[in-house]
């Protein structure tokens, strides 16, 4: 069973994609922690020999910020922009896109689930 | 896209001469000023601007966090004050 970083592993898939489970590594990040310690990037993860499994906790260790630390800095960053009262802080304190888009139609990403305003006529030609 | 690194941050001249000024003479007063794109850089910290938001001057106190961003995002130009209520009839 491999743990990394606080997260199982599935046994049965191929090792590439069983490493972008772990937050903050996605496909390229996979695929080069595989390439550094000689791993075939469609090795299955239960198949991982002890050896493999401590070069990727030692490529992880000194290269890459995972997991509680990595949405630790995301959510600092995001404070410091509120901090500040910066635009962006403000819009991501009000839940709407910080980058600009237009938020008459869609964003609904940011702005949740719709919320229909009761009485509002439509308006008909 | 980024701003070329060869250029420098972008300063208005005539912001960047006043903030030299009383730099020098070790004052502080406010800089009234327009020039929203400005960059803020080290030599701004501790010193308050009022940024015309396009009606009127918002005062902005500079702080050390807020190196490396514009004057324009600390004067906001819109003020949304919620959806008004049912009209009455």
């Amino acid at each position: 069973m491999a743990r990394i970083s606080g997260v199982d592993l599935p046994k049965n898939k191929r090792g590439e994609i069983g490493l972008t489970y772990i937050y903050g590594i996605g496909r390229t990040t996979a695929k080069k922690i595989l390439d550094s310690i000689g791993v075939d990037v469609n090795t299955k993860v239960k198949d991982w020999n002890d050896e493999n499994i401590n070069g990727i906790l030692t490529y992880i260790a000194n290269n890459l910020k995972l997991e509680g630390e990595l949405r630790g800095e995301t959510q600092q960053n995001i404070k410091r922009l509120q901090d500040i009262g910066s635009y962006r802080g403000i819009r991501h304190r009000k839940g709407l896109p910080v980058r600009g888009q237009r938020t008459s139609t869609n964003a609904r990403t940011r702005k949740g689930k719709r919320k229909t305003v009761a009485g509002k006529k439509m308006v008909t030609k | 896209m980024a701003r070329s690194i060869k250029k420098g941050p972008y300063i208005a001249h005539h912001l960047l001469a006043k903030v030299e000024t009383l730099n020098n003479s070790n004052k502080k007063s406010v800089i009234k000023t327009w020039s929203r794109s400005s960059m803020i850089i080290p030599d701004m910290v501790g010193h308050t601007f009022a940024v015309h938001n396009g009606q009127k001057f918002i005062p902005v106190y500079v702080t050390e966090n807020m190196v490396g961003h514009k004057l324009g995002e600390f004067s906001p130009t819109r003020i949304f004050k919620g959806h008004s209520s049912k009209k009455v009839k």
